[in-house]
């Protein structure tokens, strides 16, 4: 039991380290590939290639002044950076990068825990994350960040659904709800990609819209509502907003990747230890696939209206995904 | 890997606990580094530099109560698809018949709320004239 506990632990640790990391640099390759499709080389200045940039504004960040608005809410408004940030943190326990592996005489899953209700738990958490826009919003008692806060907790409860009905499809494919089940039932190139092609189209969509991003970042909507929920936060407040924006945009690519993509399964080559490192090479490669894609829509789409949005989500999203569950039952119980 | 199956939630709860002291120590340290420097104006609600008009407490569009009174119904739907979609192989086609059933009803519901101008927010009002 102890030694189980340090195995979570240096897990927990590792995968913390590398997400804070992969953040601060998937944040770098925003700003560089934005910044060349607008023609422009996005930031160089500090070290080799700006590689050095996330350091810089960190140290900006944490040197900024912390400051809370007269008529905040206060005890709410330190909770709702906090609590964006711990739930995003939380969905990526279950995330598996690859197969189960012995390693120092130890056999362990390279997750940090594999339950039987993994994909279900990533649903909760991640529609939890609600409560840090809604409270951020509400508790600065500011005009732009209450309209932002309304905008985003109806937009993402509204995509959630359409989120989790896209999921239902692949999930009946697989008959399990457990994350690394559900990529062993892709063995053999057998991707969901192929049979679910309208759940896959649905389930990005709504990603897009869960984690706020370009075209339906309108919570944030910078021409309309100054920074939308987190027009009053500044300091390391307001770059946990972002941390938890980033950190959600990989859970949901990670969640692409295992239930369309195959998670980690890949044609497998050459000696043990490439054989051994390949699995987590090609996660790694999908995941980072579908970040490109956030920033490429970003560099390309304008933003969704209101109305467009909320008509969107309803009345083509949720039909479209409840037609494939469906098409899929039926096609399942016919087998 | 321990016994009990429960004991897999254990590593939820660790991730957690390092996920609020990340979080606290992140706030503590923004708190302490930063300087502190208070005036009136910079404790004003930002309004673009105007002078901030009245509270942030005002009256907001019915609308998204209802958008939230809506989507828990279709949460629950969702809800129920989920065990029914795992026990499909077994079900066959008796389960598929039993859920478009159920599946009928609540788009009924769901064309209630389509006509009755729920989700159309370009509409003050709903479709059949009357204030929602």
């Amino acid at each position: 039991m102890v030694a189980y506990l340090l195995i979570t632990l240096v897990k927990c640790l590792v995968v913390l380290l590398i997400l804070l990391t992969a953040v601060a640099y998937i944040q770098l390759a925003e700003r560089k590939i934005v910044g060349r499709m607008q023609s422009r080389v996005g930031p160089t200045r500090v070290g080799p290639f700006g590689l050095l940039q996330p350091a810089a504004d960190a140290i900006k960040f944490i040197l900024k002044e912390d400051v809370t608005p007269d008529g905040a809410h206060k005890f709410l408004y330190v909770l709702a950076p906090m609590l964006a940030v711990v739930l995003a943190l939380l969905s990526i326990t279950v995330i598996p990068v690859g197969p189960i592996v012995h390693l120092f005489g130890i056999t362990t899953a390279l997750q940090i825990t594999d339950i039987n209700v993994g994909l279900l738990f990533i649903l909760g958490v991640t529609s939890l994350g609600v409560y840090g826009v809604v409270l951020a919003g509400w508790s600065s008692n500011s005009k732009y960040s209450l309209l932002g806060s309304l905008r985003g907790g109806s937009q993402m409860i509204s995509y959630e659904l359409a989120l989790g009905l896209a999921l239902v499809g692949p999930v009946m494919l697989a008959g399990t709800l457990s994350l690394r089940g559900i990529v062993e039932a892709q063995a053999h190139l057998h991707w969901f990609i192929v049979p679910q092609i309208v759940a896959f189209a649905v389930y990005l969509t709504a990603a897009f819209a869960e984690t706020n991003r370009v075209p339906f970042d309108l919570p944030d909507a910078e021409g309309e509502l100054g920074a939308g929920y987190h027009t009053e936060y500044s300091a390391m407040k307001f770059a946990m907003f972002f941390l938890a924006e980033y950190v959600n945009m990989i859970t949901v690519s990670c969640v692409a990747t295992l239930v369309f993509f195959g998670g980690w399964m890949g044609p497998l080559f050459g000696p043990a230890l490439l054989r051994a490192l390949l699995p987590v090479l090609y996660f790694v490669a999908k995941v980072c696939c579908f970040l490109f894609l956030y920033i490429w829509v970003r560099g390309t789409l304008p933003r969704f209206r209101y109305d467009q949005l909320m008509g969107f989500g309803w009345k083509v999203m949720i039909p479209l995904a409840l037609a494939n569950v469906m098409v899929t039952g039926l096609v399942v119980a016919l087998h | 890997m321990p016994p009990y199956y429960m004991a897999r939630y254990l590593p939820i709860l660790v991730q957690l606990l390092l996920g609020i002291g990340l979080a606290s120590i992140i706030v503590t340290l923004s708190y302490l580094i930063g300087r502190h420097k208070r005036s009136a104006v910079k404790g004003r609600a930002y309004e673009c530099g105007m002078d901030p008009v009245g509270d942030a407490g005002h009256r907001f569009s019915v609308k998204f109560y209802l958008v939230a009174i809506v989507f828990i119904l279709f949460d629950i739907e969702a809800v129920f698809l989920i065990p029914w979609a795992i026990e499909m192989r077994r079900l066959k086609l008796f389960g598929f018949f039993e859920m478009l059933v159920y599946m009928l009803i609540v788009l009924a519901g769901f064309y209630y709320i389509w006509t009755k101008g729920v989700i159309d927010w370009n509409q003050p009002e709903g479709a059949d004239g009357e204030p929602l």
